[in-house]
């Protein structure tokens, strides 16, 4: 099923490409040109992915856009690309987004801008290369690899205690990855000398070894998503790093690890992933409720935006360890959703960052007043931060309750505190920083929003209305291909079972 | 094999003609026209590396000197590496060498004489050739070290150097003589079959031998427990001469080690390999641990030398697995590739050091890199490359490096002592990453210190430090080609 444009192939190395020509050619003196080819390499890398979308044949389950090529003979690895239904979208997203934080930074990023604008564009294509790779060894190479670029990004434009934030990040993801990397050779030799990520969805695993390769993987991307209690190093990571780095943190480099349960966990170790679901449950709910607790009493508006979407993703992996159709699609209805309302939410503080420099709620208050077209925008991503309906944070909350509720009442009464909790966090912050009067003469001060952030409000907004009124073109994309990775996990690939299946 | 087959030696010629020819022409060769034994010497490097790529591309195993000597692939393979290691060191070393009045005719011929040790240590099938290989080695590295006389942590580094690896030849050597007396042969390929045939005087006296050697080679190899002269040589040493003790040297040493061990005592491989288990695991405890807490870079890289040498240990003790065979040209090709890349990185990282000194200024703390994203964006990105590579970062050779090991380690032993090998050795690995992120934090979150002097450095040093920044980078988008160059070499060599 070979296409005749590698489209992910050019969605993946566009970005990097231009990332490495600003770093090759780029000086902080001719700071202009390197923001329009920025600009230009993330609008063509968001171009090729496109037929991406057009293209997508919603009725098959298989890979699409397939690209294969002999990559390592030794370790019969190979540059295999493609999308299902899981991934698609997240390539778009990520492609999107990396457009976005290029205008988040147009004006506000003076220092070292090539360096600055290399980073984002090197990070998106490797980003997009994780949710394209099938082949495990390129998945774990995007993966990690993902790790230098943000890395750079919070220790050279993060706030006052980078270093720290950049060094924990760094290292706490680190190492989850480790022993997955363990995990992946190991399964390289079970399926006798295979790489391919398919490959492994067909392989025969006892028991102790699923437990132990879930608990591989579960290291790895519990720390990404991350799920309580490995989620320590997200609030600092993005209290320090730069609003471009937030947006891209949480709106995709935390997919990835959600990513990863759908495409290791979920379906090579299936005994193992419905032995150890309970485990999963519980650390989600405590996510969600716990954490949305935590965010309630948070004083620094970036920090209560963290541990949000910490709870947040806490519904994502819900959703997917209930294993019914309606939660897996819920599961990642809230991913993508997630991706454009926390991006949206840190774009709206970095906005009012730059013009205060505080991220204090207290610092604020009535910026209504002097910042009205920002005070509608920021809002309505308020609102679908708490899940309003009309938004698109209310259409996978509400799927991930349903699948829930279908599974045990009692789980599902407990993740729909969220629409409690999440309401009363966001539309207090909200509250104290927008309504009221006038607090101080900075806020008295701030200019409303210019055209550029106008035109990421604009977007971000259409996205978070579109997908809440109309989610028809995301569930679709997706229908197939998580019915038939439940149809995987829930077959025991167990060695007795799998002979009985006649394997 | 009773052919003298003095061809087959071709490389060596060579270099020793060479070599005798700088050091009597550099007589008549005045200080300021000194840049003339320079050419030569690459000259003669050059041509070294021609005729051995010559025999890599013939691909033949042939023996010499009545099978003291011998030539493969994989021989190829590791002396071309050599030739290239020792080439780009002088590269780097260039600038460093003539500001601190070390750019004398005695810098060219013992780097030469060295390298010849080099190559006949990789070359040799003999356990008193591999002997007469590393003496000619070492004792033109002794000299290289105290090459700066007037210097006191030179001249005690130099010290040291020889003490400690005067004792490790003694131990060696003992070793040698103990397996003589054992099989009653110095010949490699003998000793192994009549290990296998029984026709040994005692097995304690073998064992005893191999204790030795391993002892001898572990400190070659800088190994823990006997590491203790690394940290010292590599900082008392002028750094263009911690550039030479740390790449090509231990390029031989893995050879020499994969001779005696592998070709000589592979059917006693259950005894050595515990004593490389236990090195293994010391080195890459003692390595990144002690590697934290050094300020200076030259000691920093020497502790993490320890702890990659480690690392590449664990490949060697893979191979054989409950008396099957059928993994070891996996596990040491895999060692292979590992010391292989880790010289290429090594070098990359000693010439950022080379790079950044001046005349009165040796910038060997690690402080001395603050800001140099800002000073020098371009080489900052390569040491950031060569810091992630030693770390094991994907996107950088230094992971494949690991991930070979890994593989090798794991083998089809799923369960039981190698997974947990492989599960510590992963779990060490982010220690490491911690102190190379250091580096990394220190040239791109820091601001420069003081206003500082641009860099500067020759060309050639420029284009080939770049080279060798994207080579690392290069190998680790496609490691495949070196991979299977070495795993081809190492097939033939086991096989042959």
């Amino acid at each position: 099923m070979a296409t005749a444009t590698p489209w992910l192939s050019l969605a993946i190395w566009i970005p990097i490409a231009s990332g490495l020509l600003l770093l090759a050619a780029g000086s902080d003196r001719s700071a202009a040109v390197v923001r329009s080819i920025a600009l230009a390499g993330s609008l063509l890398g968001l171009l090729v992915t496109l037929p991406l979308y057009t293209g997508f044949d919603t009725a098959s389950a298989g890979l699409q856009f397939v690209e294969k090529a002999p990559w390592i003979e030794r370790f019969n690895a190979h540059y295999h690309l493609g999308v299902d239904g899981l991934s698609v979208w997240f390539v778009l997203l990520t492609a999107f987004t990396t457009v976005i934080v290029v205008l988040a930074g147009w004006e506000v990023i003076r220092d070292r801008v090539p360096q600055y604008y290399a980073s984002f564009l090197i990070l998106s294509g490797l980003m997009i290369g994780v949710f394209s790779a099938v082949d495990g060894l390129l998945f774990y190479v995007f993966f990690e690899a993902t790790l230098i670029p943000m890395y750079i990004i919070i220790g050279v434009w993060g706030g006052q205690n980078r270093v720290y934030a950049a060094f924990k990040f760094f290292l706490y993801t680190l190492l989850g990855s480790l022993l997955m990397l363990v995990a992946l050779v190991y399964l390289y030799y079970v399926s006798g000398g295979r790489f391919g990520i398919f490959d492994w969805h067909a392989t025969p695993i006892g028991m102790t070894p699923q437990i132990l390769l879930f608990l591989a993987f579960f290291m790895a991307f519990a720390v990404k998503v991350p799920m309580w209690p490995v989620h320590t190093w997200l609030p600092d990571a993005h209290v320090e790093a730069p609003t471009g780095g937030s947006i891209v943190l949480a709106a995709i480099m935390l997919k990835l690890g959600a990513y990863g349960f759908l495409r290791f966990s979920l379906p090579i170790v299936p005994d193992a992933s419905h032995a150890l679901s309970g485990l999963v449950i519980a650390l989600s709910l405590i996510a969600v409720v716990y954490i949305g607790l935590v965010a309630l009493v948070q004083t620094d508006m970036k920090k209560l935006v963290a541990y949000s979407s910490i709870a947040h993703m806490g519904f994502v992996t819900l959703g997917f360890f209930i294993f019914n159709p309606m939660g897996v699609a819920g599961g990642i209805v809230q991913m993508i959703s997630h991706g454009f309302i926390s991006g949206a939410m840190f774009f709206c503080i970095g906005v009012m960052y730059d013009r205060v420099h505080s991220r204090n709620i207290a610092d604020y208050g009535g910026v209504a007043n002097t910042m009205p077209r920002f005070a509608a925008f920021f809002m309505l991503f308020a609102m679908a931060n708490s899940g309003l309906p009309a938004t698109s944070g209310f259409v996978g909350e509400f799927m991930v309750i349903l699948g829930a509720v279908k599974y045990d009442f009692w789980i599902g009464l407990i993740a729909a505190t969220t629409l409690v909790l999440g309401a009363a966090y966001s539309l207090w912050m909200y509250k104290r920083v927008v309504f009221g009067e006038v607090a101080n003469a900075q806020v008295a001060e701030m200019a409303d929003v210019n055209a550029r952030e106008l035109l990421i409000l604009v977007l971000l907004a259409a996205a978070v209305m579109f997908m809440g009124l109309y989610p028809k073109p995301f569930t679709d994309v997706m229908d197939a291909s998580v019915a038939q990775l439940l149809q995987h996990a829930a077959q025991s690939k167990l060695p007795a079972a799998a002979a009985a299946l006649g394997r | 094999m009773e052919n003298l087959n003095i061809l087959a030696t071709l490389p060596e010629i060579v270099l020793l003609t060479a070599a005798l020819g700088v050091l009597a022409l550099d007589l008549f060769i005045s200080d300021e026209r000194r840049n003339l034994t320079y050419v030569l010497t690459l000259v003669a490097l050059v041509a070294t590396a021609g005729v051995t790529w010559a025999f890599l591309s013939y691909g033949t195993v042939t023996y010499a000197f009545g099978g003291m000597y011998v030539t493969d692939p994989m021989v190829n393979v590791l002396k071309l590496f050599s030739i290239l290691s020792v080439a780009v060191a002088l590269v780097y070393a260039q600038s460093y060498a003539r500001d601190r009045g070390l750019w004398k005719g005695e810098l060219f011929t013992l780097t030469l004489f060295a390298l010849l040790g080099i190559l006949l240590m990789i070359s040799a099938n003999n356990l008193l050739v591999i002997y007469l290989g590393l003496e000619l080695q070492a004792l033109s590295l002794y000299t290289l070290v105290a090459l700066r006389r007037d210097d006191a942590r030179s001249s005690e580094a130099a010290m040291k150097y020889f003490v400690l690896g005067a004792l490790a030849s003694g131990f060696l050597l003992y070793g040698m003589s103990m397996l003589y007396g054992a099989t009653g042969t110095l010949d490699i390929n003998e000793l192994s079959e009549r290990i296998v045939e029984g026709q040994t005087a005692g097995r304690l006296t073998l064992v005893f031998g191999t204790v030795f050697v391993v002892a001898g080679l572990a400190f070659k190899l800088g190994a823990v427990p006997f590491h203790m002269w690394v940290p010292d040589v590599y900082q008392g040493a002028p750094t263009p001469v911690t550039l030479l003790i740390g790449t090509a040297p231990k390029i031989a040493a893995f050879a020499i080690t994969f001779r005696i061990l592998v070709e000589g005592l592979l059917p006693i491989a259950a005894d050595w390999q515990q004593m490389l288990v236990v090195l293994a695991v010391a080195s890459l405890l003692l390595g990144n641990l002690a590697a934290i807490a050094q300020s200076n870079l030259k000691r920093m890289l020497a502790y993490s030398t320890i702890a990659q040498m480690g690392f590449m240990l664990l490949a060697m003790v893979s191979g054989v697995v409950g008396g099957n065979v059928e993994s070891t040209v996996n596990a040491y090709s895999a060692a292979m590739f590992y010391v292989i890349t880790y010289a290429i990185t090594t070098l990359g990282t000693f010439g950022i050091v080379l790079l950044l000194a001046r005349s009165g200024f040796e910038a060997e703390e690690i402080a001395d890199l603050k800001g140099l994203a800002r000073r020098s964006p371009w080489y900052a990105f390569v040491m950031l490359i060569l810091m992630f590579s030693l770390a094991g970062i994907p996107l950088t050779v230094g992971f494949f490096a690991k991930l070979v090991v890994l593989q090798a380690l794991l083998g089809d032993s799923l369960q039981g002592p190698m997974l947990w090998l492989a599960i510590f050795a992963v779990l060490i690995s982010l220690v490491g990453a911690y102190y190379y992120l250091r580096v990394v934090k220190v040239m791109y979150f820091d601001a420069p210190a003081e206003p500082v002097a641009p860099i500067a450095a020759t060309t050639d040093m420029r284009v080939v430090l770049s080279i060798n920044g994207v080579l690392v980078l290069v190998l680790g988008l496609v490691p495949h080609y070196l991979l299977k160059l070495c795993g081809d070499a190492m097939a033939r060599a086991l096989g042959g």
